[in-house]
């Protein structure tokens, strides 16, 4: 439960060893780079973009390779895939990968330049292909398109609009006797004819043709039309042929495709390698890195560089006014809630790591939504199953994994406790299929919900009241650890006074404890003394609520305004009974599924309906309210609990580290 | 006078069915359309605008819940028969909350979804944030849930 302290790093070092050195902490990843120093007469940048952008195209072109070989030669991947996390590599398999890296680059190259050919031929044969549906119907002329007839007779070849028939063609065009017609072919609205007149008639002929809609077809090829089909047939065929020796070739060169993936995680290293360079103030012969490392591997580093290497490293602590970046660590239990934190923000300056004691709250808040012991049971199961099964996990999703791992176990107990298991399965089973009226409980039961909402409500509006006064005493302890104990003492302190005392004074009167049901009310003197400290704690807060105005006047107005600050305890405690809410809802949802799966048939028709029901609805269920259960009890932790002493404001340490997408580079180093 | 009892009380069911599963049916279909919008930029979101597209979901699920309720106490699906007018009507009000805010918060909800998808395409990281602002629409939607189960459950014990 903790901010780890961060310290700074100095290491001067020999620019023999530069890429070494600088290989040796990406892989160890746990200093962050920053910008220090200014550039003088002895100490400069380099600039290293040129080399950067460099590494940054060929990775893309490798990219490029593996999308196509994918798409050509699909690797088997299981549903799983995310879950097994990247496969470990000693460093020499990295140091000696340099050898390869020419070989593996013009693969790559040769296959990204395989599928543009593809990509050309196909769009050429679809050329092709048009061009041969222009000319297909003329198939039937044995002349050249272009044809224009003999020395003494001229010919058309081309199309008339609408139906037409040979004996309508000589009628219209009497004219022009003698002439011939031939019909070649008919499509829905026109007609393909080849008319041959004597020369004499060629142009009143074409002037009548024209009148008609006459239109002669393109190209002027020598050759016939089924001549020129069968080439383009040809030159297809070509085409297609090409495209398969080029699929071929692709597929043949899926067994690079490890090697491709290790270049890509290898030249997005380098590239990252030759940014930080870009930052680092260089002389002569030396170099100097400078950044942040988390205390707890700072002299480990340290030492382990020094031996290894011919270099200074200095460690010391950063300026108050630095901004430094957070490192959080916490124990198993509470690590895996570590990104729900960061996903509000991460502690600011002087700020606490909350996660621990969020902790406390959030897998059981969670469990308490969600409250169904069969759902419990298959996300232990689930989550379980896979922590053991993929050992190899990325660390993010081993804690994701985790995470539902607790809330799992949280849900199982909770819906023991409500007596919920897949709704009332048990019960119905039992008297649909065995005709036994039985109600299926543990040892944990405790109630139901359904049965007694106003129980729950009061259950959950307790919860409510602890979950937020942990959070003022945490208001409390922060100012304390800040110097500010009587700052925390006000805005912590005073409230959890006010509020409980004006719990107990409440719970002393019969109309409050009739409305919630309760069975018992607290003595009259319970509720004096209730009465008087509720009374001292709110003039304490109209008192000190403004302290910071100097103003006497504006500072009690102040006061005042924060003692209206009372409302809004209201409606943070009125907001635990979505505990309520959503508990029933998954109960009550899961009763239907099984009652509505029961309606049909009897005996074994009546198994058979009810199964497909109960997989899907309660699967629905599951899933709906699973959602429903994480969103609400990260919003009771953001809005609830963070609202009372946390605002966050801190930068996520980013070290310079091997953001690989495939494999790991393992550093020889054991701690 | 005649006994309309039970006509009024299914009403009451039907309505918080069909308002709270109106509202959510247009919340979430305003969030799927933006939802597609991201998609075709980068198909690799699809868990997190899927999460944030079934937020105002939730409703009309509520809305069932109420309307089942309703059904389980009134004779249709269990419980005893209604005897009265007066206490169909009863069961008609306390169904009209989550009929009513059902529909309201789960369109209004969407927006916000819909608002957080667009800012999931721009800042993945920020998912957190994004998954809370339209859950505190759907704070009012359980309020009402709440009213309406504590209402409907009360009926029965008057009688």
């Amino acid at each position: 439960m903790a901010v780890v302290p961060v310290q700074r790093i100095e290491v001067c070092a020999l620019k023999t060893e530069r890429k070494s050195l600088l290989e040796t902490l990406q892989r160890l990843g746990v200093v962050e780079i920053t910008d220090a120093g200014e550039e003088n007469d002895i100490f400069s940048r380099q600039d290293f973009d040129a080399h950067e952008a460099r590494l940054k195209r060929k990775k893309q072109t490798v990219e490029r390779a593996l999308e196509i070989l994918k798409e050509y030669a699909p690797e088997k991947s299981s549903l799983f895939a995310s879950l097994h996390g990247k496969q470990e590599v000693p460093v020499e398999r990295y140091d000696a990968f340099a050898a390869e890296r020419r070989q593996v680059i013009e693969t790559a190259n040769r296959i990204v330049q395989l599928k543009k050919t593809i990509d050309e031929d196909r769009a050429e044969r679809q050329k092709t292909m048009q061009q041969a549906d222009a000319i297909a119907p003329w198939e039937a002329l044995d002349l050249p398109l272009n044809y224009t007839g003999t020395k003494k007779t001229a010919a058309f070849v081309g199309s008339l609009p609408g139906q037409w028939t040979e004996e309508r063609l000589y009628g219209e065009f009497a004219v022009c006797t003698p002439f011939t017609v031939q019909i070649l072919g008919m499509a829905a609205d026109q007609t393909f004819l080849l008319i041959l007149c004597l020369k004499s008639d060629g142009d009143a002929m074409y002037e009548l043709l024209r009148a008609h809609g006459f239109a002669k077809p393109q190209g002027n090829s020598r050759l016939t039309p089924k001549e020129q089909m069968s080439a383009y047939q040809v030159t297809v065929a070509a085409y297609e042929d090409e495209i398969a020796k080029c699929e071929e070739e692709i597929k043949s060169l899926a067994p690079w495709r490890e090697k491709l993936k290790f270049y890509f995680d290898y030249e997005g290293m380098r590239a990252e390698k030759y940014e930080v360079l870009g930052r680092l103030l260089q002389s002569g012969h030396t170099f100097i890195v400078t950044g942040y490392i988390p205390q707890t591997t700072a002299a480990q580093t340290k030492s382990y560089l020094e031996e290894r290497y011919t270099v200074g490293v200095q460690l010391s602590e950063p300026a108050e006014d630095e901004d430094v970046p957070v490192v959080l660590k916490n124990n198993g239990y509470a690590t895996p809630l570590e990104s729900v934190t960061e996903g509000f923000s991460l502690p600011g300056k002087g700020e606490i790591d909350p996660t621990f004691m969020m902790s406390l709250f959030y897998y059981c808040l969670f469990g308490i939504m969600f409250s169904d012991a069969g759902y419990g049971l298959i996300m232990v199961i689930a989550c379980g199953g896979a922590l053991l099964i993929f050992k190899n996990m990325e660390d993010s999703t081993k804690n994701f994994v985790k995470m539902f791992l607790f809330c799992g176990v949280a849900t199982t107990f909770w819906g023991f406790v409500f007596g919920s298991f897949f709704g009332d399965v048990v019960d119905v089973i039992a008297l649909q299929f065995f005709g036994k009226e039985i109600t299926f409980r543990t040892p944990l039961f405790w109630f139901s919900p359904s049965d007694d909402p106003m129980r729950m409500l009061v259950f959950s509006m307790v919860l409510g009241l602890i979950h937020i006064f942990t959070g003022l005493a945490l208001k409390f302890y922060q100012s304390v650890k800040n110097g500010d104990a009587a700052g925390g003492f006000y805005d912590g302190i005073l409230w959890i006074l006010l509020v409980a005392s004006l719990v107990v004074f409440l719970l002393s009167t019969s109309m409050f404890t009739d409305m919630l049901s309760l069975n018992f009310t607290l003595p009259s003197v319970a509720g004096t003394v209730g009465a008087v400290i509720a009374v001292i704690s709110a003039v304490g807060i109209v008192a000190t609520g403004g302290r910071e105005s100097k103003n006497p006047g504006k500072r009690i107005m102040k006061g005042a305004y924060s003692l209206y600050g009372i409302t809004s305890y209201l409606s943070d405690i009125l907001s635990y009974s979505r505990l309520l809410a959503l508990g029933l809802a998954t109960g009550v949802i899961g009763t239907v599924i099984n009652q509505m799966g029961t309606m049909a048939g009897s005996g074994f028709t009546k198994l058979l309906v009810f199964i497909p029901v109960f997989l899907f609805g309660h699967a629905l269920n599951f899933a709906i309210n699973a959602l429903g259960a994480y969103v609400h009890t990260n919003r009771l932790q953001y809005v609830e609990f963070f609202g009372k002493f946390y605002e966050g404001g801190g930068r996520k340490f980013a070290p310079f580290k091997e953001n690989t997408k495939y494999y790991k580079i393992k550093e020889n180093v054991s701690w | 006078m005649v006994n309309l009892g039970s006509a009024l009380a299914i009403a009451g069911a039907s309505v918080a069915a069909l308002g709270a599963g109106m509202g959510s049916a247009k919340g979430v279909g305003m969030g799927g359309q933006a939802a597609a919008g991201v998609l075709t930029e980068d198909p690799s979101k699809f868990g997190k605008v899927l999460i944030l597209q079934l937020l105002p979901g939730t409703q009309g699920i509520y809305g069932l819940l109420i309307a089942f309720i309703t059904l389980t106490q009134i004779g249709v699906l269990g419980g005893t028969a209604i005897s009265s007018t007066w206490e169909g009507l009863a069961y008609l009000a306390a169904c009209l909350p989550m009929a009513f805010v059902g529909y309201f918060s789960a369109v209004q909800q969407g927006k916000a979804s819909v608002s957080c998808i667009g800012l999931i395409s721009k800042k993945p990281d920020q998912f957190g944030k994004a998954m809370i602002l339209p859950a505190m629409v759907e704070t009012y939607a359980i309020l009402a849930l709440l009213i309406s189960i504590l209402a409907i459950i009360g009926i029965g014990s008057l009688r």
